[in-house]
């Protein structure tokens, strides 16, 4: 006669499901609830905090190839040859191309005309086989790769005029830019890579 | 043997796996113990015929544990041409010592672009910005507080075995230098969606940067679909929380894609609705093809396979000996679906035993019994995934590249074993 008492313990058993997050019961139908449910529907999970346009400035340094985020100033080839000679020669080589450290300029590959020796250089340094000049396709990641990690033993210490400089400096080693050039955040934009016409993005 | 002709799975010596559980059972009745020292029980001491350790008290534990002194030469080796700090340093990992899928945390293969930072988790922010509704940042202590997922994945650099993909002669390289760059772990971590949920991401978007707080602020552009699907921020690798040469505090995982763009040491997660063209993905992580283009952002590593038992540079013990040949395999795309092995340089070809489970995106055992028959011959295994796709051999795979490019190399190798038993990397 009494079934109200047998009701109350299936309800009693939902809510008991319900508290170790396995089964909700919902209407008439039974639905499992996982973790990832919980946080994409519910979004429960609010443990980030916001943050502000000035604390996220430090570190928003990204460079894109259209020019985005490119900070103000200038540098000259000239005054980034002085730079590279006094900063980056010791690793890059006089011309960019002896490495130890990646190669500069030139094209990528075994040989090219001007550096009969560089079977040899690849031999010992295999890292050699690819270029910057020959391979990236913008000029905005040499500027970007510069201020963020140049030189190796205390990168991020050039100023922004610096890193302009030694961008202008290595377009020139690659007969990009002539020596007369000036570089900032438009005429960086202007330097066209020969890596790009040769660039597609995988399938 | 006219037993092992019966059972022969492929020409030179490949056996079915019940011969090897046959040629056990023969192995096992063939060991005579050694007679009891006299028989005479209570008369002598049990000491006078035993092993110093087992005649004393043994040593204390120690708080963390490391391996024994008599295996302490397994070690990781950096690659010649790199140094050891700063600078561009590639260590490689033993593969050819370890067993089984998982990668002990201290021996998994690790490149640095940058050296090693030295990062307090108690100052370390994650930061998400760009086209989010809400840009966010997270300390350790709330990261902790999602749920983790942990999966059992490879990780691979993109110039693995690229000294096969490059050198016009066969170098005479054991398994660590050729393909020490491929490691497994469990990895555990938080699903990137949540956090990605959280903070909103707006329509437009495409890409993620992301960046490491090391010295040269690593940093790789990532497609939000891939972030979405099945990328974590790790914390946790094989159950400890990751090591500074994995990226402690955190990196992010991208399952199946190349080593470069699980970036170590995280910190920022920039989204945008385009690539940046960083440092690695314009020079480094380029693939040349052989008409000149430059194929770019292609981050699966594809399916791929080395017998690590034997291996290059080892030297097999006995002449027509009984062997057990013990390969990994493993695909960005997905499971492993077969291995096979050939043992007369690609005549005749056996399907390998493959260890359960096997998982997407892992590490892959295979083995299969081998009586070699003592004249030199070449060892190749050769994968296939559960999408149909065949390791190439090495011709195809550098018909496809530039002669000079050297990332995502994924060809049959071939371990050339001479009259002797010397094991020696070889093209075929």
């Amino acid at each position: 006669m009494y079934r109200f008492p047998a009701q109350i313990l299936i309800v009693l058993c939902f809510a008991v499901l319900n508290l170790f997050g396995v089964e909700i019961y919902a209407g008439d139908v039974v639905k499992k609830v996982t973790t990832d449910k919980i946080t994409m529907e519910m979004g429960i999970f609010n443990f980030g905090e916001l943050i502000s346009k000035d604390e996220i400035a430090p570190y928003d340094i990204t460079i894109f190839p259209n020019g985005e985020n490119l900070p103000v100033g200038r540098g000259s080839v000239k005054q980034g040859q002085q730079l590279y000679a006094a900063q980056c020669a010791m690793c890059h080589g006089e011309s960019g191309i002896e490495g130890p450290a990646a190669r500069l300029a030139g094209s990528d590959g075994w040989f090219e005309f001007n550096d009969p020796l560089r079977i040899l250089r690849i031999d010992k340094y295999p890292i050699l086989l690819i270029s910057v000049g020959g391979l990236w396709p913008y000029a905005t990641s040499i500027f970007d790769y510069i201020r963020r990690a140049m030189p190796h033993y205390a990168p991020k210490s050039l100023t922004n005029n610096e890193s302009y400089a030694l961008t202008a400096h290595i377009l020139y080693l690659n007969d990009i830019i002539d020596d007369e050039t000036v570089l900032d955040k438009s005429s960086l934009l202007m330097v066209s890579m020969p890596a790009k016409e040769r660039s597609f993005i995988a399938p | 043997m006219k037993a092992n002709s019966l059972i022969q799975a492929a020409r030179g010596g490949l056996l079915n796996r019940r011969a090897f559980l046959l040629s056990g059972l023969s192995l096992s009745s063939a060991i005579s113990l050694p007679a009891l020292a006299g028989g005479k029980v209570g008369m002598d001491k049990l000491a006078d015929n035993l092993p110093d350790w087992m005649k004393m008290p043994g040593g204390s534990d120690i708080e963390y544990g490391l391996p024994t002194k008599y295996e302490q030469h397994i070690k990781r080796e950096l690659a010649p041409s790199t140094p050891e700090t700063s600078l561009f340093s590639i260590w490689h990992s033993p593969i050819q010592n370890q067993r089984g899928v998982i990668t002990p945390s201290g021996l998994h293969f690790s490149v640095n672009h940058n050296g090693l930072p030295d990062i307090d988790p108690s100052k370390h922010q994650l930061i998400i910005h760009g086209l989010v509704d809400k840009p966010l940042k997270f300390d350790m202590e709330s990261l902790l507080r999602y749920p983790i997922v942990s999966n059992i994945h490879f990780l691979e650099c993109a110039g693995n075995t690229a000294p096969n993909a490059v050198s016009l002669t066969a170098l005479d390289q054991n398994a660590q230098e050729l393909f020490g760059q491929i490691s497994g772990s469990e990895w555990s971590g938080i699903p990137l969606k949540y956090l990605l949920m959280e903070a909103g991401v707006k329509p437009s978007a495409k890409w993620v940067i992301a960046e490491g707080a090391d010295g040269g602020s690593h940093s790789r552009s990532i497609p939000l679909d891939k972030l979405l699907d099945d990328a974590i921020i790790a914390l946790y690798q094989n159950g400890e929380r990751i090591r500074p040469s994995q990226g402690y505090p955190m990196r992010l995982f991208v399952p199946g894609w190349e080593g470069n763009a699980n970036v170590k040491w995280l910190h920022r997660l920039e989204v945008t609705d385009k690539p940046a063209f960083t440092k690695d993905e314009s020079g480094l992580y380029s693939d040349i093809l052989a008409d000149g283009r430059i194929e770019r952002f292609s981050f699966h590593m594809d399916v791929k396979s080395v017998i690590t038992h034997p291996s290059g540079q080892q030297v097999l013990p006995e002449k027509k000996g009984f062997y057990e040949i013990s390969g990994l395999a493993w695909s960005g795309y997905g499971k492993i679906k077969q291995v096979e092995v050939s043992a007369d340089a690609g005549k005749t070809w056996a399907k390998a035993h493959i260890a359960h489970p096997v998982l997407s995106k892992s590490l892959t055992r295979f083995t299969i019994p081998w009586q070699w028959n003592g004249s030199s011959t070449t060892l190749l295994s050769r994968a296939t995934d559960e999408h149909g796709r065949v390791q190439p051999t090495r011709n195809a795979w550098r018909d496809k590249y530039a002669s000079y490019s050297f990332n995502h190399y994924n060809a049959v190798q071939a371990w050339h074993i001479s009259n002797d038993g010397r094991v020696e990397n070889t093209y075929v």
